[in-house]
């Protein structure tokens, strides 16, 4: 079982590069602001679990920080851009 | 244990390609945040979670992660859709009702 | 091998976002791709065994260049073109 374990763990990984692929395709069409800002939320999303999986593989806790600073400042950048959308900042 | 949390994190990737299709193919601005929102949220918790507890050491760290995106991600998908909605940008033609607008007109009328 | 996989993907998500923010019209638009190139950027540091330039990168790039554009654009002086 432990050796099946690792091939699911690939399969985990590339299926959130694809997902990465389907939502920049999503920012390259979208026709308003606020759709590109919702693609840009979805990429953070799959680039903080990417991370945790580089993580996993290189064996190093130090960059589990990395996505914890992330997932901190993306918070801010989209409700910056959303307070501008509104008219308000 | 490593199967169980193997298969945890990939149902959680399965949940976040879901979600990246939804942003893709649905109509409108509303409906492609409530799918890259709820089941993108879901995913990145069921994929932590599956790492976490692949290696042991790294849990309280994963489980910090994971409330982090559990609070922030509601927020700033109910300030955006907040912001296109006094922006301007119109519904999609299957939608049925649209509260906001009543409530709009019911404080400009009050 | 499978990291060969993730560095191709994100340069060329990295390299389609900056042919997309020259070719744009509106300021916003470029700004948001201004984030997408800051996070495979940060991404591509993280393959490179490097996290401190990843954490900076992040901090820089995500934090404090969207809110100071954001900041300029309001007071600056024109409209949303050019």
């Amino acid at each position: 079982m432990v050796e099946y374990a690792y091939i699911i763990f690939d399969i985990a990984y590339y299926i959130s590069l694809i997902a990465i692929l389907l939502s920049f395709i999503r920012f390259y069409l979208g026709p308003t602001a606020a759709d590109r800002v919702v693609a840009l939320d979805v990429i953070t999303i799959c680039g903080i679990n990417l991370i945790i999986q580089i993580a996993m593989r290189a064996g190093r806790i130090v960059y589990v920080d990395v996505a914890l600073v992330y997932a901190l400042l993306s918070f801010l950048g989209v409700i910056s851009v959303a307070r501008y959308l509104e008219g308000g900042l | 244990m490593l199967f169980i949390a193997s298969i945890i994190s990939l149902l959680g990737a399965l949940f976040l390609f879901l979600g990246s299709m939804g942003v893709l193919r649905m109509p409108d601005v509303y409906n492609r945040m409530q799918a890259g929102t709820k089941a993108t949220t879901l995913g990145t918790m069921m994929t932590l979670l599956g790492i976490g507890l692949a290696n042991t050491a790294w849990l309280p760290k994963i489980l910090l992660l994971i409330l982090f995106v559990l609070f922030t991600n509601p927020i700033s998908s109910s300030a955006l859709a907040r912001a296109a909605h006094f922006s301007g940008i119109k519904l999609t033609d299957r939608s049925i009702r649209d509260n906001l607008a009543d409530d709009k007109v019911e404080e400009q009328d009050a | 091998m499978p990291e060969i996989f993730a560095l191709i993907l994100l340069i060329v998500i990295s390299l389609g976002a900056a042919v997309y923010a020259v070719f744009t019209k509106k300021t916003i638009t470029a700004l948001i791709a201004s984030g997408i190139i800051s996070l495979s950027a940060s991404i591509i540091y993280l393959l490179m065994a490097a996290p401190d330039v990843a954490m900076t990168e992040a901090t820089i790039g995500a934090g404090l260049t969207t809110v100071v554009f954001l900041y300029a654009m309001k007071h600056v002086k024109g409209g949303e073109d050019d």
